[in-house]
């Protein structure tokens, strides 16, 4: 371990930087973007200075700590809000602050109009923070904090014109799925306090071979449970879809390259329980499979572009969860479909707001058609981050998916061959999702109205588009060289040594096998989408197509499910509450209130009345006596 | 002559005593069957010293004497004020303290 005494800077100088602009308001309207822009860069250039060192260093003095603080204090239990920087935690610094500051130079553009710009970079800021916090936790509790802020600052960015109510709801649906999610975490370091006595990930891991099975398994299921909030992945999906209420920037940003991933993070990091319970890494798998499949699936039938992305995403991160709960052989090619996504989905994202820039903010595909011409740019680099998706060789998508397709076969059993299809299927999918989207917005006939004048992005907009197209062309070929991050990683993540699989299908045959379903993917839907889209949504649809436009009923689901018994729940409580403890409360009130009533009424004033009671009294005490008496 | 009618005559004052504090406003009239009730209560006491032959209830009825005379003076003290301030010697009137 070595110590460092600038790792605090990578998030001090954004949290300072978006606290600024949030204070200082409507001064700081004129160089807001800038100085957030610029702290966004730097922090990226302590993350690649950092890199650098690291790179240099070899073996366990890779790892960077700091402390910041002691937090909390309390007999022989220590927590201090300190940093480290792995192997693992530096892709993160670098894909945050790298693509983030990206997105804020595309945001200078594209939130040009909004009066509220400054207030835009100020979360944005506070995201970086927050999310470089997240990764750069030393403990449970740290990263806690982090997950924390970037639940906030989704929610403030996604609720950002929060005017239409529509998209406060999407604000507010985000944050409730998320704490849904953060109740596991909490729970996971609840557990781990209490079996370990440690929160951070040196103690739990210290811990986790003398551990008993059902408190690994739960601590495991708890964090699934919160990477499924964080990610949206089943059965806390629901929530991204809506979210892409928000600027296109935040999608790409938060959406699509860092905040959503950070499930994948939290369970590579928790490796050393993963390994430790076979119990919580099936479920993790089995999530991971669903997901895949339930994104991939909203995606064939969604006309808006930004949702047909969002549910892309759920499916791509379906992928990592799916390959992260394959064990030692999956946490790198997790991280590292997490990192070439992080490139193409962000790259496409930002493509798509291009695109809704030329086309006055219109996000129905069927209202696009033959945009390519107009926008060769975003055409360019959006078509590049569309190879790299549907996994194209050599562009990234391909290494890095074609990975966890292998390694799915590899699983062994009936299980591989049941994961091997189910990745196979996504990806043909995938290709039929992503040929459809890009054909109905930028090849074809034109659809939109006269009024609408498609135009290429301004340099500030187009720029970062074209960087990440180089790196969704460039990353997997790089991350695969040599095994590269794969072998970066392994001191983090496979600290038990990779036990060899034995291989289901030949490498080769699996990319053929992968290849083909990408095919046919894209056969299908060029075939069906490249003439003759109608500009409304075909109505007279087959039921499954109704179904999937509908999210595949998960927001019926929640609704009937949870929702309705939720408020039916909330409604009897406080009916017992109205009606049986306040009735038992009154009653008691006008028991004593009616008793008063009665004996107030022999305190009448009157003196001979007094005396009448006297005497009564009196003759009743000589008559007990003599009874008693006689 | 029976020595226990002394103690039903005591009875009957006792009781017409205690119905006219019950039944009369006038606060003069009150205060005479106040008194007169204390006379019942001497009456027994001195029968009572007459029937176990020692003097323990003359004694008493002498104590009972002393605190009549005391409420006398504080009680005809205070109906006079009172008539005075309100023209009215009615015990029904003085329940001021009710309100």
């Amino acid at each position: 371990m070595t110590t460092s005494s600038h790792l605090v800077y990578l998030i001090a100088l954004p949290l300072f930087s978006s606290a600024l602009l949030l204070l200082l308001g409507r001064i700081a309207d004129k160089w807001g973007h800038l100085l957030a822009t610029l702290v966004s860069a730097s922090a990226f250039a302590i993350g690649v200075f950092e890199f650098i060192a690291m790179h240099n260093r070899t073996g366990a003095a890779r790892a960077v700590t700091q402390k910041i603080f002691s937090w909390i204090s309390v007999g022989s239990f220590q927590v201090n809000a300190s940093l480290l920087l792995d192997q693992l935690s530096i892709c993160f610094v670098l894909l945050i602050t790298g693509v983030g500051t990206l997105i804020h130079i595309y945001s200078i553009a594209y939130m040009s109009h909004d009066r509220d710009r400054r207030r835009f970079f100020a979360y944005l800021n506070l995201f970086i923070a927050a999310m470089l916090l997240l990764v750069l936790g030393d403990s449970y509790l740290n990263l806690y904090v982090g997950w924390e802020g970037v639940g906030l600052a989704s929610y403030l960015l996604i609720g950002f014109w929060n005017q239409k109510p529509a998209y406060a709801t999407a604000a507010k649906k985000a944050f409730v799925a998320n704490r849904v999610g953060d109740v596991g975490l909490s729970l996971a370091i609840m557990i781990s306090f209490a079996q370990f006595g440690s929160v951070s990930f040196e103690g739990v891991k210290a811990g986790a071979p003398h551990a008993s099975k059902a408190a690994l398994t739960a601590i495991g299921l708890m964090l699934l449970l919160a990477a499924a909030g964080k990610s949206a992945q089943f059965p806390l999906q629901s929530w991204l879809g809506d979210a892409m209420a928000g600027p296109t920037p935040v999608s790409a940003l938060i959406h699509a390259a860092t905040m959503v991933t950070a499930g994948v993070y939290l369970i590579t990091r928790s490796n050393f329980i993963f390994d430790a319970a076979p119990i919580a890494r099936l479920m993790v798998v089995i999530v991971g499979g669903i997901t895949l499949l339930f994104g991939a699936l909203i995606g064939t039938a969604k006309d808006d572009i930004k949702k047909a992305l969002a549910a892309s995403t759920m499916s791509q991160i379906g992928y990592m969860i799916l390959a992260a709960g394959l064990g030692p052989v999956g946490y790198a090619i997790a991280i590292m479909h997490l990192l070439t996504h992080g490139f193409f989905k962000a790259g496409m994202f930002l493509g798509a707001g291009s695109v809704m820039h030329g086309m006055d903010d219109e996000v129905n595909m069927r209202r696009f058609g033959g945009i390519g011409k107009f926008m060769p740019i975003t055409f360019a680099t959006f078509g590049l981050g569309y190879l790299a998706i549907i996994g194209v060789p050599p562009f990234a998508g391909f290494y890095s998916k074609d990975k966890i397709i292998e390694i799915a076969f590899n699983a062994g059993g009936s299980k591989g061959w049941i994961l091997g299809i189910a990745t196979l299927l996504g990806a043909a999918i995938t290709a039929f999702y992503m040929t459809r989207l890009v054909v109905m917005t930028f090849i074809g006939s034109k659809r939109w109205d006269e009024k609408a004048h498609p135009h290429e992005s301004p340099i500030l907009m187009w720029l970062p588009m074209a960087i990440l197209a180089i790196g969704s062309v460039a990353s997997g070929f790089l991350f695969n060289s040599g095994n590269s991050l794969v072998n970066w990683l392994a001191p983090v993540l496979n600290a038990n040594g990779v036990e060899g699989g034995k291989e289901l299908l030949k490498p080769a045959v699996v990319s053929g096998l992968a290849l083909v379903a990408v095919i046919i993917g894209v056969g299908i839907a060029f075939a069906k989408y490249r003439s003759n889209v109608p500009a409304e949504a075909p109505e007279n649809v087959t039921v499954f197509t109704k179904i999937a436009r509908r999210d595949l009923m998960q927001d019926a689901f929640n609704e009937a499910v949870l929702m309705r018994p939720g408020q039916a729940l909330t409604e009897g409580l406080v009916k017992t509450d109205h009606y049986f403890i306040d009735g038992i409360v009154r009653l008691v009130g006008s028991i004593f209130l009616g008793s008063s009533k009665g004996l107030r009424r022999i305190q009448n004033g009157y003196v001979r009345s007094y005396a009448l009671i006297m005497v009564i009294g009196a003759l009743a005490l000589i008559t007990t006596i003599w009874v008693v008496t006689l | 002559m029976d020595i226990s009618n002394y103690l039903y005559l005591s009875a009957i004052l006792f009781t017409i005593g205690a119905v006219g504090v019950v039944v009369r406003r006038n606060a003069i009239v009150v205060f005479m069957c106040v008194e007169l009730m204390l006379n019942a209560a001497n009456l027994a006491f001195v029968t009572f010293a007459r029937i176990n032959g020692n003097l323990d209830g003359q004694v008493a009825s002498f104590f009972t004497m002393v605190v009549a005379a005391c409420e006398v003076v504080v009680g005809l003290a205070i109906i006079v004020t009172m008539y005075r301030s309100r023209r009215s010697a009615s015990v029904d009137d003085a329940s001021l303290l009710k309100r």
